[in-house]
């Protein structure tokens, strides 16, 4: 009867359920992209101007503040920020969004990972909307400085953003079902972004903790600030991205070399295994609870 | 009480809807516990109670394709419930539900409908919540415009629209994707006359092409008309099943008996 035939059935519930409603996802990503623009003159403009206007004053405020130079300091702080902002932007807005979608979810059967997936859908396609402003100012210092700050390398950042994405995935289905038991999870949540967003070197660079553990050292000291970096750098997976990225983008634009900037192998091993990592964690949960949302929504 | 005309056993192929034994239990907290401070709090002071609701009891409901079922039953007696386990909504906490085919359920007209977005995003929105692709619903679009009659107002937003608007929106897409099951769960009491008459007729059109009906109301007439079958629910059990006038009259009876003992109480 129904002229629609589906070649593929995956299993009630599980993830994969998903590519079963690929238009509805379609569908539920272009509304939200839409809506958040739709009344506003600059429009998708904004994607682009917000990070523009927030690494103008964050420049000048911390080129005062660090007497120590990053060079391209626009550059490294937008590199960090874009890929924060992602992470904070679909998470935050993943949280939400079961209990945001209860009428729907009481009334019609749908794969429930869908809501959550596409809002992190919808912040990854913002995120590069937000890549233009990366763009802009790259072209302003290729001109100014006179030297090409484009290169080859800039491709790789592709594979950061794959690993982000899966890492964001995983982190939202977490956090989305989190908030349907507990509704106070997104102050803690809030407070945990704040706390996030100082341990991921996005405008100080984690070679300063370096420097003062050789200081200590020197004192004769132990250089916990060697520690603290090494905690940074293997244990915040957001900072593995930033790191990352900016290898790929930040890093071919500058002259001198710098040792905390450089990436290995580990790193790209360690950032594949957190994404994985938290997507298995995300989904494992997320599967386990969903029978029980229509019980609390 | 319950006589249960459970027909001859068939095999499980020849049901579209196959509702085995079914229980659902709700586990209803004595207070509504929705944050993390106050579950801590609640642990700590050993006070987290969980209180039983059984909403269906050991319900099974057989329904071959092409059938057309009412559900009736008094407020409360799990009519809705019912509904939502067969589609999908709750998952029952005994039992089985088996369903063959494509599922719309109106349990409430513009379920999906987003007011911020206009009706021609709605339409495409709400087509695809039902589970078809965006090529299946570009095929049908005209048509569905047509029935709803709101080609003046496709791309203005819904939440300028009034409840029948909205209501008109939601049917529309409902219907004309031709679902094998289609659920409605009381939502044809808004809209007006001429309307509701369009939605009776559009149901009995499905039913000719070979659609699925469950169909929830408190209007017997109208399940009469509309129904070949019935189930009788009240709290959470299957008082009656099987033949619709049977049902219904044996329903209406009943519920005629009890206004009757309730005016001879109050003198």
């Amino acid at each position: 009867m129904s002229s629609e035939k589906k070649t593929f059935k995956a299993k009630e519930g599980s993830f994969l359920e998903l590519f079963e409603y690929k238009d509805l996802l379609k569908e539920l990503v272009a509304r939200d992209i839409k809506l958040k623009y739709r009344r506003s003159i600059l429009g998708y403009l904004w994607s682009i101007l917000n990070p523009l206007l927030v690494m103008i004053i964050m420049s000048v405020v911390f080129s005062f503040l660090f007497r120590r130079g990053i060079e391209n300091f626009p550059i490294y702080l937008l590199c960090g920020r874009t890929m924060y902002e992602f992470v904070n932007q679909s998470s935050t807005k993943a949280l939400s969004a079961i209990t945001d979608n209860t009428s729907l979810l009481k009334k019609t059967y749908v794969s429930k990972f869908m809501f959550p997936m596409a809002r992190i859908t919808a912040s990854f396609v913002e995120f590069f909307f937000s890549l233009g402003a990366l763009l802009i100012v790259m072209i302003f210092f290729s001109i100014i400085k006179g030297e090409l700050m484009f290169s080859f390398w800039n491709l790789g950042f592709v594979l950061v953003v794959f690993e982000a994405y899966i890492f964001g995935m995983g982190l939202g289905f977490l956090l989305a079902q989190l908030n349907v038991f507990f509704r106070d999870i997104k102050y803690i949540y809030n407070a945990f972004m704040t706390m996030w967003i100082y341990c991921s070197a996005i405008f100080y660079d984690v070679g300063m903790f370096y420097e003062k553990a050789q200081q200590q050292l020197a004192a004769g000291g132990k250089p916990y600030a060697e520690y603290l970096a090494k905690i940074i750098e293997y244990g915040n997976p957001l900072y593995i991205y930033i790191k990352q990225f900016r290898f790929f983008v930040w890093e071919p634009a500058v002259n001198t070399s710098y040792n905390w900037a450089q990436v290995t192998m580990t790193d790209f091993i360690l950032g594949i295994a957190y994404a994985v990592l938290m997507f298995m964690i995300g989904t494992f949960f997320f599967k386990k609870s969903q029978d029980k949302f229509i019980l609390y929504i | 009480m319950s006589e249960n005309n459970t027909e001859i056993m068939n095999t499980d192929n020849e049901y579209i809807v196959d509702v085995d034994n079914v229980t659902v239990r709700f586990n209803k907290a004595s207070e509504k516990i929705d944050n993390l401070k106050e579950y801590v709090v609640k642990i700590l002071k050993r006070q987290l109670m969980f209180q039983e609701f059984i909403a269906l009891e050991d319900v099974s409901l057989k329904i071959k394709k092409g059938e057309a079922w009412a559900i009736i039953g008094t407020n409360g007696s799990g009519k809705s419930t019912l509904l939502k386990v067969i589609s999908r909504i709750l998952k029952p906490y005994k039992g089985t539900v088996k369903t063959n085919g494509t599922i719309a359920s109106l349990i409430e007209l513009g379920a999906g409908i987003d007011p911020k977005l206009t009706a021609r995003e709605n339409i495409y929105l709400n087509g695809c919540i039902l589970g078809h692709s965006r090529k299946f619903i570009d095929e049908k679009f005209d048509q569905i415009v047509e029935f709803s009659e709101l080609e003046e107002f496709l791309d203005s937003p819904v939440k300028n629209f009034s409840s029948g608007m909205k209501s008109r929106l939601g049917f529309s897409v409902a219907t004309m994707i031709e679902p094998d099951i289609l659920i409605v769960d009381e939502v044809l009491s808004v809209g007006d006359v001429l309307f509701r008459k369009k939605c009776m007729n559009k149901m009995n059109e499905m039913l000719k092409n070979g659609t699925t009906l469950l169909f929830v109301s408190h209007n017997m007439d109208q399940v009469k008309k509309l129904c070949n079958k019935g189930i009788w629910l009240n709290k959470g059990k299957v008082i009656m099943q099987g033949d619709i006038d049977e049902v219904a009259d044996e329903y209406t009876n009943t519920i005629e008996k009890r206004k009757e003992e309730e005016k001879k109480k109050k003198p």
